[in-house]
């Protein structure tokens, strides 16, 4: 599992090396990530595996450029990252990134259009091209009449689609999903996975964060975390 | 381009603090209160301020006035029985200061008489002045009707008479008494015209002519009257003699005023031996009234800035309390892609809203007041652009200055924690 810095062509869109995150807890040091190396092609869909405190949610916050390693290299299409400054990273995940939370994270005073349309806000869309994207959006997941309801009149299963619809608008290149089922009911969560295996189909890559062996199996991949090391690896990385 | 970018961001920051009315204007209220009342008590500090100064104005501050003044001795001497007081002025007093100081444009002679007087069927006692046509030049008043004084009037010792408003008034007389005799104690006087009149105080200085009813030639004053007074007061005859009351001068140029004043001080030291006379010059008062006015200006200053630094500190409170109920929004915002100082911006554009949405009402009630004020109590208030301008100025810093410090802290909040917390 060598990877050489800078060499996109092999098609890895993310590569970790030697990857650590250590949390000083007073004396104390927790081992989030241990030394964790790994590389996910472009399009693949993965599920990140394994029991509570194992590293899961470090590992996507890494991954999705929401913290910084304590040491090891991050290397996003070809360009370490590592060493980024706040600025920069904002930008990559404006540009690059798609996030779906387990607890939905909607803006609750925002309407359903307004939320979705938040990505094009920051990358300086004019109002009225936003409102015709966001329409679009909240069709292909079936939400095109609840535009002006806000998220507080909407089912579990709806906000996580607007959710959906929001980590698309900026036509992401990778989709982060922390436990993007973990408050819906088994039927709903098929749905909203259903959603996923849709856009992966359509080429995008997706992280997916899972307790659930039966919402993994929907994965082309898996990995299984313990401790903060990567414990095993099923489909072909 | 980028205006209307702005435009949306100011839109965008007025839609959220719409989504809470009531919070968004009690925050407001501070500023609100604040910059109304600079705005009011600086309308109403202005107004008497102004009514002060054109008061002074009004005596002419290119003037001096120099008056006599009964000494303590004299008034103390003349309870005693038929004792005579001599005091004042002197004509060799007038005639030295004309000829001493060539700063000096002109000057008028005031002698004070009180006779009793009658026009027509009205009979009453009158407080007349005689004086010079340069009385006219020095205390500018509008001619109702006929003219003033002539220096021929005075050269020639013609009895004419002039009245004031006031006497015009207390005579029933109109434009018609044009050419109608006055009689003055035993004398005929012809009435030549009637004067505006003017009343008031600035300081311990009064308007020259508040009280004034008839003006005559002084030429005339002194040959028909003579220079005693008598006077009954309580069975006591009260005799005094007094040649000048008044005099005032008029100096070229107002750098000319203080100097000259001084030199009138000291020459009259010289050939009085006692203090019967006061030398007062309205721009003196004229600047103890502006420095009083810019004291004041601090005062109210100092007040406006206490309250606008309260209303700042309740926005900031407001703004602080708002970052931390809408963490979960800003870890949102921040992991979608805004970067820090977009989130600084927002919150800072909410807080400049609310500040100047705060100081234009505020500046409806420091308008509004003012009004009222004049309206009910009859008190000049003056709105000045600057009281305007200057609160508007310092409301939208109070915005920044307060809302600098809740919107970087906003801007600190860690994305993973805001999303961790639920
Ligand atoms: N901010 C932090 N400060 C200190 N320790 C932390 C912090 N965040 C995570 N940890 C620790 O790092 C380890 C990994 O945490 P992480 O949240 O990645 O686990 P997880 O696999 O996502 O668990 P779960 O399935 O419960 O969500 C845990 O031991 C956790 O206590
Ligand atoms: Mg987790």
């Amino acid at each position: 599992m060598s990877a050489e810095a800078g060499s996109s062509c092999d098609g890895k869109i993310v590569q970790l090396e030697d990857a650590r995150k250590i949390y000083q807890m007073g004396t104390q040091a927790v081992n989030a990530l241990a030394g964790v190396t790994l590389s996910f092609k472009r399009g693949s869909f993965w599920a990140i595996m394994g029991p509570s405190g194992s590293g899961k949610s470090t590992m996507m916050n890494v991954l999705g450029c929401l913290d910084h390693l304590t040491s090891g290299r991050y290397i996003l299409e070809g360009q370490d990252v590592s060493t980024l400054d706040d600025d920069s990273l904002s930008e990559l995940r404006l540009r690059l990134f798609g996030f779906i939370f387990q607890s939905f994270n909607l803006i609750p005073q925002l309407t359903v259009q307004r939320n979705i349309e938040l990505p094009l806000y920051y990358l300086g869309w004019d109002a009225h091209r936003s409102a015709e994207r966001a329409k679009e959006l909240a069709e292909e997941v079936g939400l095109g009449e609840r535009l002006d309801h806000h998220p507080t009149e909407l089912s579990g299963g709806q906000m996580q689609r607007v959710a959906i619809a929001r980590a698309l608008a900026n036509e992401p290149e990778i989709i982060f999903a922390d436990e993007p089922t973990g408050n819906l009911d088994t039927a709903t969560g098929e749905q909203i996975l259903r959603l996923l295996v849709e856009l992966n189909e359509q080429g995008k890559t997706i992280i997916m964060v899972t307790h659930e062996s039966h919402i993994a199996s929907h994965a082309g991949h898996s990995l299984h975390m313990l401790d903060g090391r990567v414990e095993r690896v099923e489909g072909d990385g | 381009m980028r205006q209307a970018k702005v435009i949306r961001n100011i839109a965008l920051g007025i839609e959220n603090l719409l989504l809470h009315k009531l919070r968004s204007f009690l925050t407001m209220l501070g500023i609100v209160f604040g910059v109304g009342s600079v705005i009011a008590m600086l309308s109403v500090g202005e107004g008497a301020s102004k009514e002060a100064l054109d008061q002074i104005r009004k005596l002419g501050s290119n003037n001096i006035i120099v008056s006599a003044i009964k000494s303590i001795d004299d008034e103390a001497a003349s309870t005693t029985h038929s004792h005579m007081s001599i005091y004042g002025l002197t004509y060799e007093d007038h005639i030295r200061v004309v000829e001493s100081f060539g700063t000096i444009r002109q000057t008028a002679p005031v002698k004070l008489i009180r006779k009793e007087g009658r026009l027509g069927e009205r009979a009453l006692e009158l407080r007349i002045v005689g004086t010079t046509a340069e009385w006219f030049e020095l205390v500018r008043r509008p001619i109702l009707a006929g003219r003033v004084l002539l220096d021929s009037d005075v050269e020639d010792n013609l009895p004419v008479a002039v009245l004031t408003e006031f006497g015009a008034r207390k005579l029933l007389a109109a434009e018609s008494t044009i050419g109608q005799s006055l009689r003055i104690g035993g004398d005929y006087f012809e009435v030549v015209g009637i004067v505006k009149s003017e009343s008031g105080q600035a300081g311990n200085i009064q308007v020259p002519d508040e009280q004034i009813d008839v003006y005559i030639p002084i030429s005339v004053a002194r040959t028909y009257f003579g220079d005693i007074m008598v006077r009954m007061t309580a069975g006591t005859r009260e005799r005094e003699m007094v040649e000048l009351h008044q005099m005032i001068v008029q100096v070229g140029s107002i750098d000319d005023v203080e100097p000259t004043a001084k030199g009138i001080e000291d020459m009259l030291e010289r050939f009085h031996k006692k203090k019967d006379y006061l030398v007062s010059v309205p721009l003196a008062l004229l600047r103890q009234a502006e420095a009083t006015k810019r004291t004041f200006n601090i005062v109210l200053g100092s007040i406006a800035g206490i309250s606008l630094l309260v209303g700042g500190i309740g926005i900031m409170n407001i703004m602080l309390a708002s970052v931390t109920e809408r963490t979960q929004e800003i870890g949102i915002r921040r992991a979608i892609g805004a970067k820090r100082r977009q989130i600084v911006s927002q919150f800072l554009i909410e807080t400049v809203v609310l500040s100047i949405v705060g100081g234009l009402i505020g500046i409806g009630l420091g308008v509004l007041v003012p009004f009222l004020v004049t309206y009910f109590a009859g008190m000049a208030t003056v709105i000045t652009v600057s009281s305007i301008v200057l609160p508007l100025v310092i409301s939208f810093a109070v915005g920044i200055v307060f809302g600098l410090y809740p919107a970087v802290r906003a801007a600190k909040v860690d994305p993973i924690v805001a999303l961790r917390h639920e």
